[in-house]
């Protein structure tokens, strides 16, 4: 990275003239880019976490038919028989009997014109939840995933630059946090949340939150290792004798040469976290009614038996939304990783 | 080598001890009150709980004093307990915490133990046949099928198979272990079990398939490429002896290395998938406890939990000394 800067620098000089016509100069970061579209698998990841951003942040301004909690009141009959064998004089009599019930909201209807797939148990247009639960857990993974790494970069490459003491602290507060699990100590955190009587907009915010001060150390160990073998490097001594202070040292000098696996562990880490807030909502941790998250919608099918056997349009869209958000993303962080590969030859 | 170990239990217990007043205090500031909940119980069976009985409840429960002081003197008991090797009763069941973390620990540990035999053993070949045909279609189609198993939420899928396998096919039953109707002995018994367990162990095994399958084609891409294949290959040996004695036994050291970490899994329980075929393993028991306010059951289980996964990082540092001479810890 640090190469590549005074590449390019150079090349701004040159105004991008090579020695010989025949070569062409790239620099790093392009070659990057190349290598990242070359490979199929990004490109499809790409397109899916694109499509899913513009499906959720550009949908509901498009199709505003129905609001996130918005009911359909317009009301559904339903019917249902009752059946009764009645036995006179040895011969059977099959009494049925229909009863017709008027309801308020029209919940459980099927994909239509007016709702593209029904409405769910409560009267919400599933459609347009699945936009609103997009929003969601894409902001929330994001939020979540710049977090830790923010908090991962500082301890790391603090633990990682000044060694000794302050190290061994750093160290041993990741081992601590590591050998937390995970799910459980959510699931506490997020049963004192419900005592604080937060509005429920906003406690998957304030979880996720804690999510990062339990999970930074992954990030915190990753940029320590790749600072240890690089304050060895002669650049560092070169920027040793300019006097440099050690923030500058540690955040413009070290941590830039960390970039590379750092981005495609942010990548890696979006798809997890959007399984994990996914995972919370669906056990009512996460996103709680009547607020729509994916994990949410999915969640009714865990009480419910008739609507996991006979209304897959309930539950099964939100499904495939986590799929393709996840799977899009791990698509990406393996792509970045082959592309950012130095050894990778292809 | 001794002397590494020691130092490393050292730290072990330094580490335990972390997280068990991490974990304590959590748990403390639980509002799910057991107390509260039992109070109500009686009331509606209509006797009235006076004021001194309900203040008597919490202190037998040690749950009287909620302030700073009071929750550290809580976790010094429990600790002081704990150096007895008496993790406390559990309220619920009222029973020793351990006696019901090992009761339920079995049916989670079978299922954990046969899902991992079976990812191993189909994870590997798509890895080694992925990695040999690296950039053909074999490799694209088995790298998509395997991320889709990757991103699958164990929920969403685990209530699909669910549908279509139990409720709409009926192939096998769709909850629980056993067949509550039948009263099954000896192999009958047994192929109950196995029914049961079936959809949730498909379901752990799809979505662990690709973590294995990825790490087996990432070493085996590493090995292929090195000198001493270019020599097997050289000297005439078969393409099938060359990849599956010369290659694949190199990367047996980063999959030894990681069966120590598998140790955790193996114990834990799969709170999810259980949850969704309401099996009776530790993690749908812990799920339940934590629902109602188990202190000393959800403190046990955490523990335990942070326990195996202190040894299972020390068996893979250790294992990784054993399996490559190459590297020496100190």
């Amino acid at each position: 990275m640090e190469e590549q800067t005074k590449n390019e620098a150079l090349e701004t000089q040159n105004t991008e003239v090579p020695l010989d016509k025949t070569v062409r100069l790239m620099s790093p970061t392009r070659m990057v880019v190349r290598r990242f579209f070359r490979s199929k698998l990004s490109i499809v990841g790409l397109v899916m976490v694109i499509s899913l951003f513009l499906f959720s942040f550009v949908g509901p301004l498009v199709y505003t038919e129905w609001g996130e909690i918005e009911l359909d009141e317009s009301g559904k009959t339903e019917y249902s028989v009752s059946q009764t064998t009645y036995t006179v004089n040895g011969r059977e009599y099959v009494v049925r009997q229909t009863t017709e019930k008027s309801l308020k909201d029209n919940f459980l209807a099927p994909p239509s014109a007016e709702h593209i797939l029904g409405t769910d148990n409560e009267g919400y247009d599933i459609f347009v939840r699945l936009m609103y639960g997009g929003r969601i857990s894409l902001i929330v993974s994001f939020i979540a995933v710049f977090l830790i790494t923010v908090l991962g970069v500082i301890m790391g490459g603090i633990a990682g630059f000044f060694g000794g003491a302050i190290d061994n602290i750093i160290m041993r507060l990741c081992d601590v946090l590591i050998c937390l699990p995970g799910i459980p100590i959510l699931l506490i955190i997020s049963t004192i949340l419900d005592a604080s009587e937060i509005d429920a907009k906003y406690r998957i915010y304030l979880l996720m939150i804690y999510l990062t001060f339990i999970s930074w150390p992954g990030t915190a160990r990753l940029v320590r290792g790749q600072i240890l073998s690089l304050r060895e490097q002669e650049y560092m001594v070169a920027a040793e004798a300019m006097g440099y202070s050690a923030p500058r040292k540690i955040f413009k000098h070290l941590v830039p040469n960390v970039m590379p696996q750092l981005i495609v562990q942010m990548s890696l880490s979006l798809g997890s976290m959007i399984l994990y807030e996914a995972t919370l909502s669906y056990l009512n941790l996460g996103v709680k009614a009547p607020y729509a998250a994916w994990g949410t919608m999915i969640n009714i099918i865990s009480t419910n038996q008739d609507i996991l056997q006979n209304h897959l349009n309930v539950w099964v869209p939100a499904g495939i939304c986590i799929v393709i958000a996840v799977l899009g993303f791990n698509f990406i962080g393996d792509g970045l990783r082959d592309a950012l590969d130095p050894k990778a030859r292809r | 080598m001794l002397k590494y170990i020691v130092k490393r239990l050292l730290m072990s217990v330094l580490i335990l001890l972390g997280v068990s007043m991490i974990i304590y205090f959590l748990i403390r500031l639980m509002p799910v009150d057991f107390i509260q909940d039992k109070i109500n119980a009686i009331n509606q069976g209509g006797a009235t709980v006076s004021e001194e009985t309900v203040n008597a409840m919490y202190e037998m429960y040690g749950l009287g004093d909620n302030s700073f002081l009071g929750i550290l003197k809580g976790y010094l008991s429990w600790l002081g307990a704990l150096a007895t090797f008496d993790l406390g009763t559990s309220f619920v069941y009222a029973r020793p915490v351990a006696d019901v973390i090992f009761e339920h620990m079995g049916i989670s540990f079978a299922i954990a133990l046969i899902a991992t035999v079976f990812e191993f053993l189909i994870a590997i070949p798509l890895g080694i046949t992925a990695a040999t045909h690296q950039y053909s279609f074999r490799d694209y189609l088995v790298t998509v099928l395997v991320m889709i198993g990757i991103s699958l939420p164990s929920f969403f899928f685990g209530q699909m198979l669910k549908d279509v396998l139990a409720l709409k096919l009926g192939w096998f039953p769709a909850s629980g272990l056993v067949n509550a109707t039948a009263s099954n002995t000896g192999m009958a018994l047994l192929l109950d079990y196995a029914k049961h367990c079936f959809i949730p162990i498909l379901t752990i095994v799809i979505l662990s398939i690709g973590a294995r399958m990825r790490m087996t084609r990432t070493n085996m891409l590493e090995v292929m490429n090195s000198d001493y294949i270019r020599t097997a290959r050289a000297k005439g040996l078969k393409e099938s002896v060359v990849v599956n004695k010369h290659a694949f036994r190199n990367t047996l050291i980063p999959m030894v290395t990681s069966l120590a970490g598998l140790l955790p899994s193996l114990f834990s329980g799969a709170i999810i998938t259980e949850q969704v075929f309401d099996l009776p393993g530790i993690g749908n028991i812990a799920l339940d406890a934590m629902n109602r306010g188990d202190i000393p059951f959800i403190m046990g289980y955490n523990m335990f939990l942070a326990l195996l996964s202190v040894i299972g990082v020390l068996l893979a540092d250790l294992m990784y000394g054993i399996v490559d001479p190459r590297v020496k810890l100190e």
